[in-house]
């Protein structure tokens, strides 16, 4: 059996998802290092956005940040940051987008901005940032976070970015909001989807599994050595579970070692 | 327009009560300029930017600020901002208003406030929060029936700040890497300030006007100041000082250790010289680790066309 960080699974489950992707909206961290391997793996023709303003960056490190410079160096284009969100994003260039977050509910709503009243926060977090009309104009968003019942909660304390709202059905497309919006959640213990935004989803078996409202997040996969009961006792709302419930694919050794050797050698984010 | 130090250009341009905006996103972060504003006691600035990072951290830890205006709280690859959380939570060293955007949002301020229009349109912030706490941002139908938009007002700072890697003595500007908001920001200030790594001949910047980001037009202060965006970084230049970020993450956790790096590195030293010397100092090999590799971009023809 191969050894490997429930990090590096979060890596490896991330990038497989990219899978005939070819334009990913990345952010610094895990899905920094799922997009490169995603590039050497599953989407050799995967081109890599960035924030800052740089569409097919290839970067010769791990990048200390979402601005560092060898985002630069190398790159397709390198452009003003009002041309990257009014012409790639807004634009409808972007088929897929990672975003992390301190809170995220059962729609796949989050909360970057504040711990507590917005006023007098118990604590002030970073805010949006681009995550805000990323998650209205990507194709697909995905999400990569540690899974803590802290973090899955039943009301978020603000909404920085809306993902499938309150579960109505057609209410993201009422809004005018362009994107797909939430389709995954990789986390260091499962796997999480949404059901289609509709009544009700195709995929519920007639076995009297739960029906999924629009948009609702359900468990996908979880990862192996987890249960079902472990993953709930970190979500905070009744959790629905696919019917066809599946293990999580271990990494393999090739990406083990592409993780290892070329992407984060020194261990700054796989380790653990 | 006029070349001068940046004691001169601080002591000239920028007043107290003043809204600033030294931007940079992640890179060409001009901690010379805020750190002479520390010295100088500036106070009450409104102080703009997308990524608040470091040297708003400082410059709100020694008091110079009422009000911040943003997209995003962070110290980049690091973690949270020390020095902000605790002003927006305890009050420390004063109250903090907060003006809060998400990056759209804020580039979107920049773009009306350089092109003179009353407000900017953007699909963004449908189902969010953000328009419940900044009422700046507002929703309209739009007038050819497609649904509503978000708008933001335009953003005009007294003051840019903006470090570069060249100007000649004109200031007209030349920048390259991540070109962030910088255009925009200089379009949109009543006063701007360029501050750069070197200065050139006008013919090096006649040789390329594609590179040519903010003209001299719109300068009314240059100042010549190597390094002086550490520890943040000028494309081909110097890189990000990473040891410096880590270290301020430790620093800028108690207030009293905070001040006694501002009482060394900023009221300790009259200049820029003075910090870079002392810098050395420390360690010496500095600039040997921040020296990037080299990765000279090929030559093009302009042609000539008389």
């Amino acid at each position: 059996m191969i050894d490997y960080t429930p990090s590096e699974l979060m890596i490896t489950s991330s990038a497989r998802a990219l899978a005939g992707e070819h334009v990913v909206f990345v952010g610094v961290g895990l899905p920094n290092i799922a997009c490169n391997l995603a590039q050497r793996t599953v989407a050799p023709d995967l081109e890599l956005v960035y924030e800052a303003g740089v569409y097919g960056a290839r970067p010769a490190r791990l990048p200390l940040s979402i601005g560092d410079p060898t985002l630069v160096s190398g790159a397709i284009s390198v452009c003003p940051m009002s041309d990257l969100f009014m012409y790639y994003l807004q634009g409808g260039r972007i088929e897929v987008a990672f975003l992390g977050a301190a809170q995220i509910d059962r729609f796949g709503n989050i909360n970057t901005t504040v711990i507590g009243d917005y006023r007098q926060p118990k604590v002030r977090l970073p805010g949006s940032g681009g995550a805000c009309e990323i998650s209205i104009h990507a194709q697909k968003v995905f999400f990569i976070m540690r899974l803590k019942k802290r973090a899955f909660v039943e009301q978020i304390d603000f909404c920085t970015s809306a993902g499938h709202l309150s579960g109505k059905p057609g209410e993201r497309a009422a809004l005018g909001m362009p994107g797909a919006g939430p389709q995954l959640v990789v986390t260091d213990k499962a796997i999480f989807r949404f059901a289609e935004p509709g009544p009700m989803d195709s995929r519920v078996s007639p076995s009297g599994a739960p029906e999924y409202l629009s948009g609702e997040m359900y468990l996908s996969s979880v990862h192996p050595g987890v249960t079902v009961q472990e993953v709930q006792a970190e979500v905070s709302w009744p959790l629905k579970v696919a019917p066809d419930l599946t293990v999580t694919e271990p990494p393999t050794t090739e990406e083990l070692r592409l993780i290892r050797e070329e992407l984060d050698p020194g261990g700054t984010y796989a380790r653990e | 327009m006029k070349v001068m130090s940046m004691r001169e250009a601080i002591a000239d341009h920028v007043r107290d009560g003043d809204t600033i905006a030294i931007e940079g996103f992640t890179a060409f972060i001009c901690f010379a300029a805020a750190h002479e504003i520390i010295r100088q006691g500036r106070r009450d600035l409104t102080l703009c930017r997308m990524t608040p990072d470091l040297i708003y951290d400082q410059l709100i830890a020694a008091g110079c600020a009422r009000k911040m205006i943003f997209s995003y709280l962070g110290n980049p690859g690091v973690g949270p901002l020390h020095c902000v959380r605790r002003a927006v939570e305890k009050g420390i060293p004063g109250p903090l208003e907060v003006e809060e955007y998400s990056h759209f949002g804020l580039v979107s301020r920049y773009v009306a406030g350089a092109a003179h229009l009353p407000f900017f349109p953007l699909r963004s912030y449908l189902g969010a929060d953000q328009p419940k706490v900044n009422p700046r941002i507002q929703f309209v139908p739009s007038p050819y029936g497609d649904g509503i938009v978000a708008v933001v007002p335009p953003l005009n700072p007294d003051v840019a700040i903006l470090h570069a890697q060249r100007a000649d003595v004109s200031g007209n500007t030349q920048l390259w890497g991540l070109l962030g908001v910088q255009k925009e920001v200089a379009f949109a200030a009543q006063r701007v300030i360029v501050v750069v790594e070197e200065i050139v001949d006008e013919s090096t910047i006649r040789s390329d006007p594609n590179r040519t980001v903010i003209p001299g037009l719109l300068v009314d202060a240059l100042v010549h100041e190597p390094y002086g965006a550490h520890p943040s970084y000028a494309q081909g230049y110097y890189d990000r000082d990473n040891h410096f970020y880590l270290e301020w993450d430790r620093v800028s956790r108690e207030e009293a250790a905070t001040r006694a790096w501002l009482d060394a590195w900023v009221y300790g030293v009259t200049d820029r010289a003075g910090y870079l010397e002392k810098l050395e100092a420390q360690e010496p090999g500095i600039w040997t680790r921040l020296a990037p590799g080299e990765a000279l971009s090929q030559p093009i023809n302009y042609g000539t066309y008389s």
